[in-house]
């Protein structure tokens, strides 16, 4: 069996390198090796997507990917969502609207929304409902989901305005 | 109906104090623990849903570099009594409980555990489970409830008699339980009917689907004295389970309740914990266990599927006469069907002066059933609620009058005789006829509208919380109730509204077993109501003392201090006042500092109503159901959280949805065949509409603010409604959950041939 190998990456925003086994996956890594346990398995195949990750801009089920193909990724785990203090208007908006009960879901939820929301700002509900058909919640009934990913949308746009006019 | 009493807090929606750590991914849940020296087990499952076990070599497991230790049956004590363990909602034997954590003999279902092995790493861990040699002779397989019930069925245990009223039966039985409820005469009601509808129900085994896998992690301390940090919803439950499986006296064990990944009555069983303990014990070490999805599936506790019987008669008028209900529910391995659940819940919210209901614990060769909220529940009201439908469609009576016409109120009785308390059964029926929803037009092809009531009891128990404060005017609420979802907020939302605080003053956490005192666990819909009496008791117990402490304070004697608007006043001097922060800043120059204690038990039941209506289409060419329009009903006696009670609704209400039209084991021989969320399939954000909620408030009888528990009762209706609505699109009585577009389908097209046959 092949020794670890080393992955260099740009994990949260900072580069990185890890020592990663070749048979482990992404999930294993940041969870077991670099301790960042928000991203979560809940079935380790591919179909929950409580381990959604965004990788150079996707939504990636991090238990489907090994960790050496993350060589020269941008790596995005829930982690890195809020700066600092301030949580990101996902994670503000997911707390107002009641859109988690136990919780274990929202971190890939976070996630898959952020990516959507990269990538279109305005969805509708049935582009939400789409989008977010890889992420199980067995809590919620997704109805609290749909609505805050919703208004968290309408809030990045708010914010994105306003910035333009303060440029302009 | 809402009760004219205006609260500061209740019913408020504030942000819930545990929320931050969840979606920042800082909250530890039970897989996240990382200790110091820690090793990973994994567990080797039986191949066979039953075999004698009749040898286990290890060595070549235990000469694998990294293998610390392996354990099999033989680590565990063995217990011949019939001794019993509380497992949540219900009891367990405690030999079968350690048959759950490791075979000894004998497998009785694919995926009981035979081996446990502690590692360096997962790898290690699992490539040791591959040296493990067990030597099997496979027996035959029991695997459908009507079968293992016949007279030459296999029998899985040569020691289970037949338990009812009457005694213990005379030889062993797959028939390990049988239940029996009656009022008036049967036959006599049935002759009496204007119309009698029986019809026949299967159901399948479904299981809670919470997203975080079942998880253990243990260390086993030189002296003995043993730490579990697992994700539960009974810490207790726990304590006592492994203290009974290992023969340990509890106070050795302390059981820390991690964040929980869902649980809906799955999550009180000790599958993995004494097996970590052994390992932990063997090894000195640290010792995680988390199961894979595949795992969770197959050796879970999953809910009975069912064969059920129901024959009912009504007059022509819509009076309900007589009813007749025989039930068969699936225990797995072991006994312990909710089938009791079901004998007191599918009929008890109507008036029936006559009827018989016959239940049958049967035991299998699959997964030994656990609590599925409501347990028992679901299956009956879809047997009940669909014929109730036919009853009405026969009559040309409106269905939810046919139910107000039936509906049990204050005073009437349960199935078993037990006499309702303050119910809004009553109350929520005239809500539905009353809703937009019922009132909306409904047209096209293949769509239908459907409504189903349910109904459930609701736990009480005991709990004990712990307030404590803080010299910055702010106070420490410690529950033991796991919270699963959102419980802290409500908790804290109760001290806040009694000592007249701002919520973010309050600050709550869920204590461990040595943290706080005894708490029956996060259940039964038990949590908001008995919790929250113990909460409210605390705050009461506090304010007794704030008062002696506010006396002093103002230099008066306590009986002339009163408590108002959170100023402690002197009565007839409304100048002298202090507020309750500056007595609880005061706190340790006005005698010392003190704790509030309270503690819950003995509660009167506040059962729960609750009613899907949903509108879909049926696609003809396939039979694919599609949800268009949903509301669900539910008597919440007080809505502490409306978003939280709102979540409980749709949860339930999407649970329902997944037990209706996709969810089920496929076995074939004892072999489940879709162990996966790709097979197994979860209702997704994609086939779900917004879930609407119509919260009715009719107080309950014992507690502060009229509260119910909210949990359970929402994923009662949905199958039935789902099976009226269509009904009403297709013409075709669906029988058998799920209800696949494949079974709709075929049904379909069965009654067209009829057609075309009747017509030809």
């Amino acid at each position: 069996m092949l020794g670890k190998v080393v992955v260099r990456a740009v994990l949260n925003g900072q580069e990185c390198e890890f020592l990663a086994d070749p048979r482990q996956t992404l999930l294993e890594v940041l969870r077991e090796e670099l301790h960042l346990t928000g991203t979560k398995e809940g079935c380790g195949n591919g179909n929950c997507g409580a381990c959604t990750v965004i990788v150079n801009g996707r939504p990636v089920n991090s238990c489907l990917m090994l960790a050496v193909q993350a060589q020269d990724a941008v790596i995005e785990t829930v982690e890195g969502l809020a700066r600092g203090s301030k949580l990101h208007p996902l994670q503000q908006v997911f707390l107002e609207e009641a859109a988690l009960q136990c919780g274990i879901c929202t971190p890939g939820f976070l996630m898959a929304a952020k990516a959507l929301l990269d990538v279109n700002p305005d969805p509708t509900e049935a582009e939400v409902r789409h989008y977010l058909a890889g992420n199980l919640c067995r809590c919620t009934g997704y109805d609290k989901i749909v609505r805050a990913v919703l208004k968290a949308a309408q809030v990045l746009r708010e914010e994105s305005e306003k910035a333009a006019e303060v440029s302009a | 109906m809402a009760t004219a009493t205006q609260y500061r807090v209740i019913g408020t929606r504030p942000i819930r104090p545990d929320g931050y750590g969840k979606v920042t991914g800082k909250d530890q849940y039970g897989a996240d623990v990382i200790l110091p020296g820690m090793l990973y087990c994994k567990v080797l499952r039986s191949p066979h849903p039953h075999a004698i076990i009749k040898a286990i070599d290890v060595s070549k497991a235990l000469a694998l570099p990294g293998v610390m230790a392996v354990v099999t049956g033989d680590d565990l004590p063995r217990i011949e009594s019939s001794e019993k363990v509380s497992s949540g909602e219900e009891t367990i034997e405690a030999r079968f409980m350690t048959a759950l954590c490791l075979a000894q003999d004998k497998v009785y279902f694919k995926g009981q555990p035979v081996a446990a092995v502690a590692a360096t790493s997962l790898a290690t861990a699992q490539e040791a489970l591959s040296l493990i040699e067990v030597e099997y002779e496979p027996l035959p397989v029991v695997d459908d409830v009507l079968e293992a019930m016949k007279e030459d069925a296999p029998l899985l245990h040569g020691d289970l008699y037949t338990e009812s009223l009457a005694g213990k039966g005379s030889k062993p039985s797959n028939i390990a339980g049988r239940v029996e409820h009656a009022r008036g005469d049967v036959d006599k009601g049935m002759a009496e009917a204007d119309v009698v509808i029986e019809r026949e129900f299967r159901t399948q085994m479904v299981h809670q689907g919470y997203i975080e896998p079942t998880n253990s992690t243990a260390y086993v301390a030189p002296d003995g004295r043993i730490t579990i940090w697992t994700s539960t919803q009974g810490a207790w439950d726990i304590r006592n389970q492994v203290a009974t499986i290992l023969q340990i006296p509890e106070g050795m064990i302390r059981v820390i309740p991690m964040e929980i990944g869902g649980g809906f009555g799955g999550k009180f069983t000790a599958y993995l914990d004494p097996v970590v303990v052994l390992l932990s014990q063997k090894t000195g070490r640290p010792v995680k266990a988390v199961m894979t999805r595949a795992e969770v599936f197959q050796a879970t506790g999953p809910s009975s599927g069912t064969y059920i019987r129901l024959k009912i008669g009504a007059k022509r008028d819509g009076t309900l006469v007589a009813a007749d209900a025989f039930m068969v529910y699936d225990a797995g391995a072991f006994p312990g069907s909710p089938v009791g659940g079901a004998s007191v819940t599918g009929l008890s919210p109507y008036n029936i002066p006559n009827f018989k209901i016959l239940g049958f614990d049967v035991v299998t060769n699959r997964p030994r059933v656990k609590a599925y909220r409501a347990p028992g529940a679901t299956a009956i009201a879809f047997a009940v609620e669909t014929v109730l439908d036919e009853i009405a469609e026969r009559l040309g009576i409106d269905p939810v009058d046919l139910r107000l016409k039936n509906a049990v109120g204050p005073g009437d009785r349960m199935t078993n005789g037990v006499p309702y308390p303050s119910i809004g059964f009553r109350e929520l029926l005239t809500a539905v006829k009353e809703h937009p929803h019922y009132n909306a037009p409904l047209e096209g092809k293949w769509v239908g509208r459907g409504f189903a009531a349910g109904f459930w009891m609701n736990g009480s128990g005991v709990s004990t919380v712990h307030l404590t404060f803080n010299t910055d005017g702010t106070v420490n609420l410690i529950e033991g109730s796991t919270d699963i979802g959102g419980t802290r907020a409500t908790m804290a939302q109760i001290v806040a509204e009694e000592l007249w605080l701002e919520m973010e003053e309050v600050k709550p956490m869920v204590g461990d077993t040595q943290i706080v005192g005894f708490n029956d666990g996060t259940g039964g819909s038990r949590t908001t109501y008995s919790t929250g009496v113990a909460v409210w008791k605390a705050c009461q117990n506090a304010i007794a003392e704030f008062k002696v402490r506010a006396a002093r304070m103002l230099e008066v004697d306590a009986e002339e201090i009163v408590f108002e608007a959170g100023d402690f006043k002197v009565k007839g001097h409304p100048d002298r006042s202090v507020n309750i922060r500056e007595v609880i800043r005061n706190l340790r120059h006005t005698g010392g500092h003190f704790e509030a204690v309270g503690v819950s038990g003995g509660l009167k039941m506040a059962p729960a109503f609750g009613a899907s209506l949903v509108d879909l289409a049926v696609d003809p060419e396939t039979g694919k159901v599609e949800i268009l329009r949903w509301t669900q009903f539910q008597d919440v006696g007080k809505a502490i959280h409306p978003s939280y009670v709102e979540g409980q609704l749709q949860g339930g209400a999407a649970q329902g949805i997944g037990w209706a039209l996709y969810e089920e084991y496929i076995f074939r021989d004892g072999h489940m065949l879709n162990p996966t969320f790709l097979d197994y399939r979860l209702p997704t954000a994609l086939d779900l509409p917004m879930i609407d909620t119509c919260i009715i408030e009719v107080p309950a009888s014992d507690g502060p603010y009229g509260v119910r528990g909210v949990g359970e009762v929402s994923i009662v209706p949905p199958p039935a409604a789902i099976a009226n609505a269509i009904y009403r699109a297709t013409g075709v009585r669906m029988n058998e959950l799920p209800m696949t577009s494949e079974r709709v389908w075929r049904a379909m097209s069965q009654r067209q041939s009829r057609v075309e046959q009747e017509a030809s």
